[in-house]
């Protein structure tokens, strides 16, 4: 690809903040933002874990008193499964993979002092926490949370509290925090595409562009068309609900013994444009994983990444068949089953850039100097779960063999595994590897190795089993198991709960590790893991303007590894060609 | 720790693969006329994703032992072939199989869910509503009653909203909570929704669907054997959606006469 | 001339007592004309735990009949003429055993405290459906304490369980403490009445309401109500 020969648009001249509430609250600095993401995404994953636990307790102890909740009815399984769902997938995959390091790195990837419109940065963080803040309030409201699942399938979660307890208030508030958050990441989303294309430095072309950069700009495109889609479609719910419209409830539902005054809508709409914005996104919750395992194993294996236009092409492609494919979440709902089929060919075309991708990691792990630390580990470990939460989806692809599989406990085992776990795996690596680099501070190598050894082995106690349920035609959210088919799957259940119990226990120690590591770990060099791409060529952590100054000029690749350079064996993007 | 991780990966894969192998928790028997397709469809997959799956799990280990110990000097080596053969292997397997499942599984599809239903299937209307299914077979007239949503009186009994005092058609139709049909004939289920969305599902039937408000969706199927098993609700409708099931009755044909004669006498 | 004082203050006071002993009471059967609907059976096929619990299935109770054409749980209260009356400080009970709400139909004062227990091994989600007081709607597992609740304001309110649609019932709250329900043969008693005319409003919650005008004095008052029945 050719050099970029003009010199780069200069965002805005403005010095460092000082007032505290600039510097640190309110700051147009994309570093100090995305941190506040990563810290956002740190009280919500917590907080998700929380409700995991009470969730898995009473599926082992149905009859047990739960610490602080007692006995847990129906409704609450159900508002604890919601707000699990919904938490996890909005707060924590689409915030810190992405707009947590992307606003943190990305700026400094392409070699700028700043996005080109941080004021909007600003917001997207705060209209973020906005979103965060009025989901959590459905917790104290009477009804309590929504408990139609992240997914709030209409009528259901259009009727109002008519149709029973989690369905009142909460459920409003869910469709208006989705809303606001959908504006953050548009906001956020804007941003990341203007900055790659427009504040690249001297030299850095596309073609140079680290492939975690690459993932955050794909990512933000397919987020942009995305929550564009969403946005609507929950403003269309809340109308259902306050206004008395009918998008999505027909005519004659008798709900509670009242008739409904409704007619002329479609339960079916709302799946469409709900899947027409949830596929692509778990997506964006995984392509950012994608990119962070590309720039990150290089760097460890100490050799280029192998074919990198491949996996950029790979990235791209899953991109744009996360488009063509959302029906098949939709196989049995009673739309046109000749469209299943349609929908069921992209799905298993999508399996090809992702099995490509894999292997070019695996490729670029043989014959290396593999550098075996706790973000090389994770990065291990994530193609390991990646290859099993891909291979449950060639079967959920296959409309005649989903007819059997279809919400049962395979499809929690297989979003859990490409979700909970691979994508979870990208952000420790990702933390592991740029946590010198943020905070200027080592985190502890032992307690990393702990961490993962016992996480990969935790992860794979709680999810593995659940294909087992799924294959017995266990169903999923279900808060109990009266059927007498399934209690059967009763201990594969509480061997579930104790392994998730042991695997969240085993995150104190990643907690731990973080708190005391920005307080009282080892100063970070420059560049601790001698890698090269443009933020290990300024200091830890960076100056305010990133770069103190220097206008970098960038005359190498994002992985130029196994080179002989000026330091030893690798060449970084500013040195000099 | 690369070896300890090496090592962990193959472990796991053995010992997850084995109880997949060994069906500890498996698919019940079917007794559906689609179930055998199904069935070889399934495990045509698991075979392949099984193959895979070990394959790549054990690649994996493979290349950390390689390359665990840290201290060795040893050259960097590129993979063979570079990022081409990997590329064409990928393409080449996942797309035959892809385009192998695809046209099979077309064809079990299509019989499952869009083969024109045969004329001689018995027709029982379903409704699922929070949270119980209700039955609805046509009585000697061979008519069902209209179904009127205002009229839906569950203390009564009258789950459909029939109103019998007006509709002739209506006093004869037998509503039951559970399914109960004759072996080997094909049944026509046309499944409505009183309230919010909900899905039939019988595993041993393989046999799955949403029922839809708005939507009166037709499901056939034709059981091949004698058997009593569990019909449960797997889309979320509320509170009550665990608890959201009911009995089919695969029966003889003279067996279910009777049944239906009995239930007749009850209405 | 002490003894003959204490005479006459017991005297006075006990004239300007209430006098307990002489309150009345109605009494009357409750019957039907013409056919009323066939009571179903219930099939609990979806709560083998409850199905169990009956030998031969129970029969839906929205009109319950008894020998020589009585129909049981009709509430009938006093409409008017009542001097006021206190909410009682004992609960009334309401069960839930084999997936029935016993008793069918249970009557209270406005703000009188009604306990509800699950005496099932399946979580029972009670949800009453009222015009004239808030709606509410809880889940009760089994092994839960009793749900202890009332009603401010006077309302007949059909109950459901969300969780087992053939579980219906009433919770009438009445604004007086004189009401009476017929039981299997149709007859009902409300007693501890002052003696007075008064307005009975008989109810049944698919025949509708009856009135009828009634004296009571020393001797126990007579009220019979005949509802119209029909098939349907």
């Amino acid at each position: 690809m050719t050099t970029v020969s003009t010199p780069p648009p200069v965002a805005h001249h403005h010095g460092p903040p000082t007032r505290f509430i600039q510097k640190y609250i309110f700051s147009t600095d994309h570093k100090v933002i995305g941190k506040q993401y990563l810290g956002l995404a740190l009280v919500a994953v917590t907080t998700g874990m929380v409700l995991s636990w009470y969730m898995r307790f009473h599926l082992a102890f149905p009859d047990a008193k739960a610490p602080g909740l007692g006995l847990i009815t129906p409704e609450q399984y159900l508002q604890l499964m919601t707000m699990h769902g919904t938490i996890m997938v909005f707060f924590v995959l689409t915030t810190a993979p992405f707009a947590g390091f992307g606003n943190f790195f990305l700026p400094i990837h392409v070699g700028a002092e700043d996005m080109p419109f941080p004021h909007f940065n600003m917001m997207s963080f705060w209209v973020t926490l906005t979103a965060f803040l009025v989901l959590v309030t459905s917790f104290v409201v009477p009804e309590g949370p929504a408990l139609a699942g992240w997914t709030a399938y209409a009528p259901l979660s259009a009727v109002g509290s008519g149709s029973g307890p989690g369905e009142g208030l909460g459920q409003t508030l869910w469709a208006i925090s989705i809303a606001i958050f959908c504006i953050g990441q548009l906001l956020g989303g804007l941003n990341f595409i203007c900055t790659v294309l427009d504040m690249r430095t001297k030299g850095l072309s596309l073609a140079r562009l680290p492939y975690v950069t690459w993932a955050w700009f794909i990512t933000s495109v397919i987020g942009l068309i995305a929550f564009s889609v969403l946005l609507p479609a929950c403003i269309l719910l809340i109308l259902d609900r306050v206004a008395g419209t009918s998008f999505f409830i027909p005519a004659g539902l008798v709900v509670n013994d009242r008739l409904l005054n409704h007619a002329g809508g479609s339960p079916l709409l709302w799946q469409h444009l709900f899947w027409f914005f949830g596929h692509p996104e778990v997506y964006i919750a995984i392509l950012p994983g994608f990119g962070i395992i590309s720039t990150i194993m290089p760097a460890f294996a100490r050799k280029p990444l192998l074919g990198p236009r491949v996996l950029i092409g790979c990235m791209a492609a899953i991109g744009f068949l996360s488009y063509t494919v959302w029906g098949h979440h939709m196989f049995l709902s009673g739309m046109n089953p000749t469209s299943a089929m349609g929908f069921s060919i992209p799905t298993l075309i999508i399996t090809i850039p992702a099995t490509i991708a894999t292997l070019l990691w695996i490729g670029t792990l043989y014959g290396s100097r593999y550098r075996f630390t706790t973000a090389g580990l994770f990065c291990l470990g994530f193609i390991s779960v990646f290859v099993t939460g891909g291979l449950s989806g060639f079967f959920l692809a296959q409309p005649s063999i989903d007819t059997y599989l279809h919400a049962t406990y395979f499809v929690v085992a297989h979003f859990h595994f490409v979700m909970a776990v691979a994508a979870i795996f990208g952000i420790f690596a990702g933390t592991y590897f740029w946590f010198p680099k943020m905070f200027g501070r080592m985190m502890n190598e032992t307690l990393g190795k702990w961490h993962f050894a016992l996480t990969f082995t935790g992860v794979y106690g709680v999810f593995m089993p659940m294909h087992y349920l799924g294959l017995a035609g266990n169903v999923r959210r279900y808060s109990s198991f009266p059927a007498e088919y399934m209690g059967q799957a009763l201990p594969l259940h509480r061997w579930i709960t104790v392994a998730a119990l042991f695997t969240g226990a085993v995150q104190l120690i990643f907690l731990y590790n973080l708190i005391r590591s920005r307080f009282a770990g080892e100063p970070a060099p420059d560049n601790p893991w001698e890698a090269t791409s443009l933020e290990w060529s300024t200091s830890s952590p960076p100056p305010f303007d990133n770069f103190g100054g220097r206008h970098l000029v960038v005359s190498h690749g994002p992985d130029e590894y196994a080179v002989k350079g000026p330091r030893g064996d690798y060449i970084m993007q500013a040195d000099p060609p | 720790m690369a070896k300890l991780f090496a090592v962990l990966v193959a472990f796991i894969t053995i010992v997850s693969t084995a109880i997949f192998v060994a069906h500890t928790w498996w698919l019940p028997p079917d007794i559906s006329v689609v179930g055998p397709s199904i069935d070889s469809q399934l495990l045509e997959t698991m075979v392949a994703a099984g193959v895979l799956f070990v394959v790549s799990q054990f690649t994996l280990a493979l290349f950390v032992w390689r390359v665990s110990d840290e201290r060795k000097e040893r050259p960097i080596r590129r993979f063979p072939g570079g990022a081409t053969p990997l590329v064409v292997l990928a393409t080449a397997l996942v797309g035959i199989e892809v385009l192998a499942l695809s046209l099979v599984g077309s064809k079990i599809w299509y019989n499952t869910f869009l083969a024109p239903v045969p004329a001689n299937a018995l027709k029982v209307d379903v409704q699922a509503g929070q949270f119980a299914f209700y039955f609805r077979y046509p009585g000697p007239d061979g008519t069902f009653g209209t179904p009127h949503p205002d009229k839906i009186d569950e203390g009564a009994g009258n789950f459909f909203g029939l109103d019998p005092a007006n509709d002739i058609d209506a006093r004869d139709d037998i509503v039951t909570a559970e399914l109960a049909v004759p072996v080997n004939r094909p049944i026509l289920l046309t499944m409505h929704a009183k309230d919010v969305s909900h899905s039939f599902y019988v595993p041993e039937l393989r046999l799955q669907q949403d029922f839809v408000p708005g939507l009166v969706i037709p499901l056939h199927f034709t059981a091949t054997q004698v058997a009593k098993t569990e019909i449960v609700c797997t889309q979320l409708c509320g509170l009550g959606h665990y608890n959201m099931k009911t009995y089919l009755e695969v029966m003889s044909a003279a067996d279910f006469d009777k049944w239906l004669k009995d239930q007749a006498a009850q209405q | 001339m002490m003894r003959t004082f204490a005479i006459l203050g017991v005297a006075l006071l006990s004239a300007s007592a209430p006098a307990p002993y002489m309150a009345g009471s109605v009494t009357g059967t409750i019957t039907f004309t013409g056919t009323p609907p066939k009571m179903k059976p219930i099939d609990m096929a979806k709560e083998p735990s409850c199905a169990k619990q009956h030998a031969t299935p129970i029969e839906t109770e929205n009109v319950v009949t008894g020998p020589n054409n009585a129909l049981q749980y009709v509430v009938i209260y006093v409409s008017a003429g009542d001097q006021g009356s206190e909410t009682p400080a004992t609960p009334v009970h309401l069960d839930q055993k084999g997936c029935q709400y016993i008793p069918h139909v249970v009557v209270m004062h406005t703000a009188q405290s009604l306990e509800i227990a699950n005496n099932d091994q399946t979580s029972h989600n009670i949800h009453p459906l009222p015009t004239k007081n808030p709606e509410w709607n809880k889940s009760q597992p089994p092994g839960s304490p009793p749900i202890v609740t009332k009603y401010e304001n006077a309302d007949f309110i059909p109950v459901k369980c969300n969780v087992h649609p053939w579980m219906h019932g009433y919770h009438i709250v009445l604004a007086t403490s004189h009401f009476g329900v017929s039981g299997n043969d149709g007859t009902y008693t409300i007693s501890g009445l002052p003696p007075g005319k008064y307005t009975l409003t008989a109810w049944h919650e698919k025949f509708g309401t009856m009135t009828q005008d009634v004296t009571v004095g020393a001797q126990p008052a007579k009220a019979d109500f005949q509802f119209k029945a029909t098939p349907y």
